[in-house]
């Protein structure tokens, strides 16, 4: 089971990196938990700058834009 | 995506066929964007309108215009979003981060520009800056500078009004920000944040560092044209429409009388209206266009354009959650006092 954390205030981008991480996780088989943090608070304490982030299992992999597809698939197999 | 069926993605076009690709489709837009004049005059002499009348001017002036600057924005954002590809806001926090005042402002609003940015990304890259040690002034210097001078500023500028003031925009809008983001700076203002922002010491991630090759540039390239367009062009033709009503019905004596050099107030008027108006460059430059070619003081409409993109309601009332409105008005105000003082100096300088 991932742990996988969006960051974002729930704008558009947002929410497309949350549907790409599920549709990703489903297509490769791998389990997933899915989390979106919206707390500004929150996501800064993760150290990025610029939003959507992606944390999987604890670990900033992503931030700023949509992840690539592929790159998806990499960190979730990792 | 999650319509592919086998585990594989599927194969791209190798990396030779990308890049002839992307020199032919620069190649064709220069073929047609020579073409575009007689074609428009060709269409709208075919229109049942008596020529030389104000309806057949500002009907030419939306024919040509509209397909002139739409092919000139997806040029400069195309290649903007090339440049982008090589840095990033991680990247420039890094470099800003510790930096003292002065060069920090400098580099921080020089950065501005080429940073890619959105503004629903403000306030996360606003707490990102302060709480990694970007100095409260530099980061200023940077949120002024990223709207105000970007690609589809710059570059519509550039193709509607000629290189000169492309160029003014450019160096006055980066005075703007750096001067307003030392002012912010000296006042020490950093007790005014919001007390979350300052009790939050997060310090930088480190993000793997990603090389990308030239392809995926094309693609970031390709990337950030869908994704200007899909957002601004409605704002776009809505602008050229009224650039083509004040170019075919206003009268120029009007104009000239309001918006002219000859009145001190014509630039604390300018701002005080751009200042609630939310649009961006893209809907701007085409008023800015039609305004100039009715002899509106170039000094006026430089600060019009820089209030209206600079300051925004929308990015204000997000930038609440951090910033405490105090330190929002001085903020806005300090904004206000360079974009007019860069009004006045041009009024003064050119007439």
């Amino acid at each position: 089971m991932k742990d996988v954390k969006v960051l974002g205030p729930g704008c558009k981008r947002c929410v497309a990196t949350a549907d790409l991480v599920r549709a990703e996780a489903e297509r490769l088989g791998i389990p997933v938990q899915l989390e979106k943090v919206t707390d500004y608070a929150e996501i800064a304490r993760y150290g990025i700058a610029a939003t959507p982030g992606l944390v999987i299992d604890g670990k900033v992999v992503h931030a700023g834009g949509l992840p690539k597809a592929e790159d998806l698939a990499r960190w979730l197999a990792a | 995506m999650s319509l592919h069926l086998s585990a594989e993605h599927p194969r791209t076009p190798g990396a030779a066929a990308w890049i002839g690709g992307t020199v032919a489709a620069i190649v064709a837009w220069f073929a047609i964007y020579w073409q575009l004049e007689s074609v428009s005059d060709w269409l709208v002499a075919r229109l049942p309108i008596a020529p030389d009348g104000h309806l057949y001017e500002a009907l030419q002036f939306f024919f040509f215009d509209t397909p002139k600057v739409l092919m000139l924005l997806a040029l400069v954002v195309f290649l903007m979003g090339l440049v982008r590809s090589f840095f990033s806001p991680e990247r420039t926090r890094a470099f800003l981060a510790g930096k003292r005042e002065g060069l920090g402002n400098v580099a921080a609003a020089t950065l501005g520009i080429v940073t890619p940015f959105c503004s629903c990304s403000a306030v996360p890259l606003f707490v990102g800056f302060v709480s990694a040690g970007v100095p409260l002034g530099v980061t200023f210097s940077f949120l002024i500078a990223s709207p105000m001078i970007n690609e589809v500023a710059l570059g519509l500028l550039f193709a509607l009004v000629g290189w000169q003031v492309a160029l003014i925009y450019l160096v006055f809008g980066l005075a703007v920000a750096i001067v307003a983001g030392a002012v912010i700076g000296r006042l020490h203002l950093e007790g005014w944040l919001e007390p979350w922002v300052r009790a939050l010491r997060a310090g930088a991630v480190d993000l793997p560092i990603d090389r990308l090759s030239a392809v995926e540039r094309i693609h970031a390239g390709i990337e950030a044209l869908r994704d200007i367009f899909g957002r601004v062009w409605l704002w776009l033709i809505l602008g050229i429409a009224a650039g083509a009503f004040i170019h075919g019905f206003v009268p120029a004596d009007m104009l000239r009388a309001v918006m002219g050099a000859r009145h001190w107030w014509a630039v604390p008027a300018a701002v005080l209206i751009g200042v609630p108006i939310y649009s961006n460059a893209a809907g701007i430059i085409p008023v800015v266009t039609a305004l100039l070619g009715k002899g509106a003081a170039l000094g006026t409409v430089l600060a019009f354009m820089m209030a209206v993109t600079a300051l925004s309601a929308p990015e204000t009332i997000i930038l609440r959650k951090v910033l405490s409105l105090r330190l929002i008005a001085v903020f806005v105000g300090v904004v206000t006092v360079g974009i007019m003082a860069v009004g006045f100096l041009f009024n003064a300088l050119f007439t």
